[in-house]
């Protein structure tokens, strides 16, 4: 299995870069994670990784873009902005769990 | 993150029918564009048009007689033969049932769907010679409507990218 350093943690990753062990996550690694997809984290993206990290302890799926509204009232549009052009996958990348399996 | 010429940019999707099963292949193939970081446009036609008016988007169902793969009560249950699919209710059935298990996977009703792929970026087009034919106006469609274009404006909005038509 690969392995990268990010934020100063050895962390296991899949061949598309999002980490299998997410034990290993911590907010240093977010913040690599979210430098190499050249995205700054602000409070709004901690939001969202904050939702993503709650729900997926609940139903153990990353939630798509109509549960992020309905549940997490984050509209699509500041998702978009937030996390451009693939807003789910980078959003559950830098979240530290793996990428989102569903069509919607 | 690979950013090779290979992959797609740009996709411009024609929806042309306007059963539930006619709208959804090109509405969920135009959100999972934008959710890849590809360009994605919607290009309403014919039938399809009815699922950006606003008074008919929320009323679509699915035809229940001449689809020799309709089956009841679920995917793998009975074929439904034409004959039952004329009874009344039959078709609002087979639409309620399968609305029911969109919700479950949390894809959302059309107007809604419509407003998200619009919220991510995605374009809204109607067909000029459908709305000349079914005298249609501005005030008929919904908000997100970006623009009514003839056939060689969609060609050339579409340039440079890929155009499905469903």
């Amino acid at each position: 299995m690969p392995q990268k350093t990010l934020g100063g943690v050895t962390v296991d990753v899949d061949d598309e870069g999002y980490m299998t062990t997410r034990a290993q996550w911590n907010r240093a690694v977010a913040t690599a994670l979210a430098a190499e997809e050249g995205i700054t984290l602000t409070d709004a993206h901690w939001k969202v990784l904050e939702f993503i990290d709650k729900d997926f302890r609940e139903k153990g799926v990353v939630p798509g873009m109509r549960r992020m509204n309905k549940v997490g009232n984050i509209p699509t549009k500041d998702l978009y902005a937030l996390f451009p052009d693939g807003p789910i996958k980078k959003a559950a990348k830098i979240s530290g769990y793996p990428k989102p399996a569903s069509c919607v | 993150m690979t950013d090779s010429s290979d992959k797609i940019k740009k996709v411009s999707i024609i929806i042309s029918k306007g059963s539930l099963d006619g709208i959804y292949p090109g509405l969920i193939m135009a959100n999972g564009a934008r959710m890849e970081g590809i360009e994605a446009s919607i290009f309403f036609t014919f039938f399809g048009l009815y699922a950006i008016l606003s008074k008919y988007m929320g009323h679509i169902g699915i035809a229940t007689v001449g689809n020799p793969a309709m089956r009841v009560p679920h995917a793998k249950g009975f074929p439904l033969p034409t004959i039952l699919g004329v009874l009344p209710g039959m078709s609002a059935f087979a639409t309620a049932m399968m609305k029911k298990e969109m919700e479950k996977l949390d894809i959302p009703p059309i107007p809604e769907f419509i407003e998200m792929i619009h919220d991510a970026g995605g374009k809204i087009y109607g067909c000029k010679a459908t709305v000349d034919m079914f005298h249609l106006k501005a005030a008929d469609f919904c908000p997100q409507v970006d623009k009514v274009l003839t056939v060689g404006e969609f060609y050339a909005l579409s340039a440079g990218g890929q155009i499905i038509f469903t």
